[in-house]
């Protein structure tokens, strides 16, 4: 029961096989059963799951419909929820129950979804391992000494556990696609503006997007379906209509043009992940698909435009916690700056005081010009370099992280060594594509992703694309699961 | 540029975070670290390159000046750590 995918739970709530009440009894004592050790859940909401999975069997019996009516999900802990905590992995809101929903749980929520709980995740993701979490680590389902990427770890986690079959995740600068990689499923990180950030706790601002992450491409299309839209409430959300994502889902690939850009496929990338997109290239070739070498001269930028970028976004958006109005206040504080400082320094962990620190440096007078104006020019130089690569192809290929899953406590001396891990999904983030990681091959038993970067509101065509690979090779339905 | 104690000690008093004596050294190097890193932009000459400002070149949209939300103020000040009679309670601030 809990291999089923979205796509085929739908099908089995449609046709009378079972009730959404019986998929989500069945899911929750599997999180009983698993969760333990995997640590994906930080809250777990079985009762209201179940009081809305009556809901939703009560609505289908009445003949209503709706995409997802009955459809078991988990919401990464960023997105506000009413009434449920939101810790986003944080002793600062280790409390937090929000008033209201973010713009995404809304929707979903009118789509007919039933949420199971709220996944784990690094600090107000902040990390690529999930070490940086409050609520402890998240173990990667493939191998227990294993990280599962980061930030959104606990949903890549709970889809690959088979836990729940799709997940919501956010994405600064990779923190849907390196987990999904690391996990073995589906991820993709919309264009920047196509999913509302109302609602979801912002970390950098210019680069925050959410997506979905499921098994399937089709899931993950399923779910966009549904998120993506305009909302008044985002004022850098684009009003532009949403494309037909499942209904493209089937396009054939003849004349598709794909850049293989020459700075990916360098000695940074471990040898077998390679072998496994030269695997997965000649797939897309038989399809239809041609290969041409593409240029990004200012990849390598990337890292340190985004280091800087995104710790000064940082450290504005988090001077809104002050133990005043919300969230953690430290004990008999002295004056208020007592109680700022304390509170603040209580309720933040190591590497997101790191950031705050980072970002207040380069922001400070003096240094603005240097380091975020400078930062702010590169991310054109990126941009412009995706730009002049899509006159010539549709989309670009690549690896989505440079190594399968490191191993817990591997990278987490030294900042630089784990922010490099990010080298290949930044530049989307920089730059505002829409970006998707597929599974496409197990390396030492441990499965890696192949990255796909369209233009602008491409989302469509990649998981059109995605869709198809799924269709003649099966490493999406490869799961440590039992 | 390399960071020493007292800017990291500056840094952490104008975001009004405490930090652990015991980590300053840390934060130190880690901080210079990253932004070696960052200097790597300094390769690039970016004199005639406009600051990125939305990816898709967005504008800030204007709406109607009107009333969207009733007074939630008895909901919000229910999260808060401390409040009284619709007031947010801070340690006294003038003597």
């Amino acid at each position: 029961m809990h291999d089923k995918t979205i796509a085929r739970i739908r099908h089995g709530l449609a046709s009378g096989e079972f009730s959404s009440r019986e998929i989500c009894e069945h899911l929750l004592s599997r999180i009983d059963q698993l969760n333990p050790s995997c640590n994906a859940f930080i809250s777990v909401s079985s009762e209201l799951a179940l009081q809305h999975a009556d809901d939703a069997d009560k609505r289908r019996a009445a003949g209503a419909d709706s995409p997802l009516l009955g459809v078991p999900i988990a919401h990464k802990d960023i997105f506000c929820t009413n009434g449920v905590r939101t810790s986003c992995g944080s002793r600062m809101l280790e409390n937090f129950v929000p008033p209201y929903n973010a713009t995404v749980v809304d929707k979903l929520s009118q789509a007919g979804v039933v949420c199971l709980g709220k996944t784990n995740m690094d600090e107000f993701a902040m990390g690529s391992s999930n070490e940086n979490s409050y609520f402890g680590n998240v173990v990667n389902p493939w191998g227990s000494n294993r990280v599962p990427g980061g930030s959104s770890g606990g949903s890549a986690a709970a889809v690959a556990a088979r836990m729940v079959p799709g997940c919501t995740g956010t994405d600064t600068g990779g923190s849907i696609r390196q987990p999904a990689s690391f996990c073995g499923i589906t991820g993709i990180k919309p264009t920047y503006g196509r999913v509302s950030r109302y609602g979801m706790i912002a970390f950098a601002s210019s680069l925050d997007q959410g997506g979905p992450m499921a098994a399937t491409a089709e899931d993950c299309a399923l779910l966009l379906q549904e998120m993506a839209g305009f909302d008044e409430k985002d004022s850098t959300s684009i009003d532009r209509p949403v494309d037909d994502y499942c209904g493209s889902l089937n396009d054939a690939l003849d004349g598709l043009k794909v850049g293989l850009p020459k700075q990916y496929f360098t000695e940074g990338l471990d040898n077998n992940i390679a072998a496994s997109l030269q695997a997965s290239i000649a797939e897309l070739e038989k399809m239809g698909a041609s290969f041409v070498e593409v240029d990004l001269p200012n990849q390598h930028l990337s890292v340190p435009a985004y280091y800087v970028v995104a710790p000064a976004e940082c450290s504005s958006n988090l001077s809104r916690f002050d133990g005043v109005r919300y969230g953690y206040r430290c004990d008999n504080p002295a004056d208020l700056e007592d109680l700022y400082k304390r509170s603040r320094g209580e309720g933040f962990g190591r590497e997101v005081k790191r950031r705050i620190l980072i970002g207040t440096y380069v922001l400070s007078a003096g240094y603005f010009d240097a380091y975020y104006l400078k930062a702010q020019k590169i991310r054109n130089l990126i941009s412009e370099d995706f730009t002049s690569a899509f006159k010539e192809v549709d989309m670009i290929l690549g690896p989505t992280t440079p190594t399968p899953a490191f191993k817990i406590g591997e990278n987490s001396a030294d900042p630089v060594s784990m922010y490099l891990n990010d080298i290949y999904t930044i530049p989307a983030n920089l730059a505002g594509l829409p970006g998707i990681s597929v599974p496409c091959g197990l390396v030492d038993d441990l499965p890696v992703g192949m990255q796909l970067v369209g233009n602008y509101f491409t989302e469509a065509r990649l998981l059109n694309v995605a869709h198809r690979f799924q269709q003649v090779t099966d490493w999406h339905l490869k799961s440590p699961a039992k | 540029m390399a960071v020493d104690e007292d800017t990291v000690r500056a840094m952490a008093h104008l975001a009004r975070v405490q930090i652990d004596p015991d980590r300053v050294a840390g934060y130190a190097t880690e901080m210079s670290n990253v932004l070696a890193l960052a200097e790597q932009m300094e390769e690039v000459d970016t004199s005639d390159v406009e600051p990125m400002a939305h990816p898709t070149h967005a504008v800030q949209r204007l709406r109607d000046d009107v009333v969207l939300e009733g007074n939630e103020r008895e909901q919000f000040q229910e999260i808060a750590p401390e409040t009284n009679d619709g007031y947010y309670l801070v340690p006294q601030v003038i003597e």
